[in-house]
């Protein structure tokens, strides 16, 4: 029989052509991400200070901070991990280990299934409508933010300015209450919240010389306006516009994420363990417990620090809830106004002036490096934690 | 089948029952009676009725496929976790019935222990795989809990190997000793029937031999069943033996009369290698 063989020089030239193609098109990817770093360090490094990570976003390009989008950032963070870790585990575990065996109900069991898998394709920025009508305004169920149905730890003021120029307040038991009309002798409050007394000065009285006088006193016609002031406890329904609503928009954007990457983590444990659970009478509950979840639990924090790092670099739908503002306190309640790194950037990039270009390149390295931490943090964990299972 | 194996194996069997027990017919721990089971539209056990005799060990041999392990799952209920399975007849331990409703699954897997054939002892300390169990069924104190484990421990024959590294990881234990500890934190909770799914297929020659004494050792307080593929190790071992073939229960009796007398033809093919 006549041979037919393919030379072997030919093969093994054909290995070779193979694998530095494979070479050469992996370290295409990596040399594209080394090129966006090096622009970004070398465009945003010059601004990057201490007062950058401490300061607020100012008209001012040479003064202006990213302090509360960081602090808006991590406040979103916490929330929305601490609503979306347990719901996601939560879900991944009744969908992986407590599947039904009535038909009907496994019918219904593929079906949410598919929709979990079809809601982590979906784009962020439907989830921010989402958010809108479902956190920010409750449907209109609720009233509105101006005018909630619900309100907590909110107290209200009455705030005077007087000739000169100082702030007296008096606190307020009911909103509703008519305002107050000064009464001599009667306890008001600096701005920094000094407890005084208040000296009414007759119609025909000048104005004190005396500093400590002139910050406690107001003539008759002074008029209050009435302020709300929140607590950190501050509460309503519906959220608004606030860091709430933001956090849960992006609990909505990343639950897909965590409840597949927890079912895989679940699905990894070898079902030989929960077969020696169950054959020593352990309930599914305690099966799940004390052996499934724990031999999981690595998996299940690494899909959540991906999600993590999915939920601090999310843009688009917390656009749709907090917009475009000009904040520059970090949030101080769950309903307070809030930016987030991403939305700094994205203002500062829109920016016709290259200075706050380059702020804006500053505010990607800042938040390039709490990702890059995230991911470190993951693959650390990842080595550290993994076990074998048998 | 070379013929001096045959007579090695009809040798073992003589040797297995216990010479100083006595000779009444044991009580049963197990009882099925026109037991039938399906997956769905396969009807995997067609009619079985036997009695497992307490404090005895029952071997069920057949090819792959015949449901001798479907019917040792169904003793404990492991089955349930299977959507497609459900079985119809009777089957009770000591007079309780396992397959109807009002049987709590809990409860009957704390009496019926179970030990699979790959080992699967949990990742966790050899001290936490045997106090596992324990700890799920019993609201017991530290002391107590180090006392059953040493107990449970004692009873596998496993203490001596393992008592200076208690805390170590299950998963560095030989195979051998991993299945060790499977019986012994399946003793632990305290169960009156085990059952064995080839306990030893997955073992190599001493390992098998180590667990083999065991199983002899612990047929004194406990009534055991056995699957195996292994003739030897079922007439080395067992009291009584199954034969089973596509579902059906072929012959039943003691592991002596199995192997010197079995009545049936298909029984002798497939003991003497002849089957297929």
């Amino acid at each position: 029989m006549a041979e037919r063989r393919v030379p072997l020089a030919k093969r093994h030239r054909k290995d070779r052509i193979f694998r530095r193609g494979c070479q050469i098109i992996a370290s295409m990817s990596a040399g594209i991400l080394a090129i966006l770093l090096i622009a970004i360090v070398f465009e945003g490094v010059g601004a990057l200070n201490a007062n950058f990570l401490s300061g607020a976003p100012d008209p001012d390009p040479a003064v202006a901070g990213m302090f509360p989008a960081i602090m808006g950032s991590l406040w979103l963070l916490v929330l929305t991990m601490l609503v979306a870790l347990p719901l996601g585990v939560a879900a991944a575990i009744v969908l992986e280990e407590f599947r039904p065996k009535h038909k009907v109900l496994r019918k219904a069991h593929a079906f949410i299934q598919l929709n979990i898998t079809n809601l982590s394709g979906v784009p962020s920025v439907v989830f921010g409508i989402l958010g809108l009508t479902v956190f920010v305004s409750m449907f209109g169920l609720f009233g509105n933010e101006r005018d909630p149905l619900l309100e907590t730890g909110a107290t209200y003021v009455d705030q005077f300015y007087n000739q000169g120029d100082f702030i007296i307040e008096v606190p307020i038991d009911d909103p509703m209450a008519p305002e107050t009309v000064p009464v001599d002798g009667m306890t008001i409050y600096t701005y920094e919240g000094t407890a005084m007394e208040l000296n009414l000065l007759g119609d025909d009285d000048d104005w004190p010389e005396d500093e400590e006088i002139a910050m406690r006193s107001l003539y008759s016609w002074d008029l209050p306006g009435r302020n709300k002031e929140r607590n950190w406890w501050y509460f309503r329904l519906p959220f608004g516009r606030g860091v709430l609503a933001g956090a849960l928009t992006l609990m909505l954007v990343i639950l897909p994420i965590i409840i597949i990457s927890s079912q895989e983590a679940l699905r990894a444990v070898p079902s030989s363990l929960r077969q020696a659970s169950l054959g020593l009478g352990a309930t599914p509950w305690q099966t799940v417990r004390r052996v499934t979840l724990p031999a999981a639990f690595p998996g299940i924090l690494t899909g959540a620090i991906i999600a993590m790092s999915r939920a601090i670099g999310e843009a688009a739908p917390l656009l749709m809830i907090a917009g475009i503002v000009f904040i520059t306190r970090a949030p101080s309640n769950l309903m307070d106004d809030f930016t987030a790194m991403p939305l700094q950037i994205y203002n500062w990039a829109g920016r016709p002036q290259k200075e706050f270009h380059d702020l804006a390149a500053s505010g990607i390295i800042v938040l390039l490096t709490a990702l890059l931490l995230f991911n470190a943090i993951a693959v650390f964990l990842r080595q550290k934690l993994q076990k074998p299972l048998s | 089948m070379p013929p001096q194996m045959a007579e090695t194996l009809k040798t073992l069997a003589n040797a297995a029952p216990d010479a100083e027990e006595s000779q009444e017919p044991p009580k049963a721990a197990v009882r099925m009676v026109g037991l039938n089971s399906w997956y769905g539209d396969f009807h995997a056990l067609k009619d079985i009725s036997l009695e497992l005799p307490e404090n005895r060990i029952s071997a069920f041999i057949g090819p792959s496929g015949c449901g001798k392990s479907t019917l040792l799952r169904w003793i404990n209920r492991m089955n349930d976790a299977i959507p497609s399975a459900r079985a119809e007849g009777t089957l009770e331990i000591h007079g309780k019935s396992v397959l109807g409703p009002a049987t709590d699954v809990v409860g009957l897997r704390r009496k019926v222990g179970i030990v699979f054939q790959k080992p699967n002892p949990f990742p966790k300390s050899i001290f936490d795989n045997v106090a596992f169990g324990v700890r799920l069924h019993l609201k017991a104190s530290k002391s107590e809990v180090d006392e059953i484990v040493e107990w449970a421990l004692h009873r596998a024959a496993l203490w001596d190997e393992v008592k200076d590294r208690l805390h170590d990881s299950a998963l560095g234990l030989s195979g051998g000793q991993q299945q060790r500890l499977c019986i012994a934190r399946a003793i632990a909770v305290g169960p009156e029937v085990l059952l064995m799914d080839e306990p030893c297929s997955a073992l190599d020659p001493r390992s098998t031999a180590a667990v083999e004494d065991l199983m002899l050792e612990l047929r004194k307080s406990y009534s055991i069943a056995i699957v195996t593929h292994n003739m030897q190790q079922a007439s080395r071992v067992s009291d009584y033996t199954a034969y089973m073939f596509m579902g059906n229960l072929v012959e039943f009796g003691t592991t002596a009369d199995i192997f010197e007398r079995p009545q049936r033809q298909e029984t002798e093919d497939y003991i003497t290698g002849r089957f297929g």
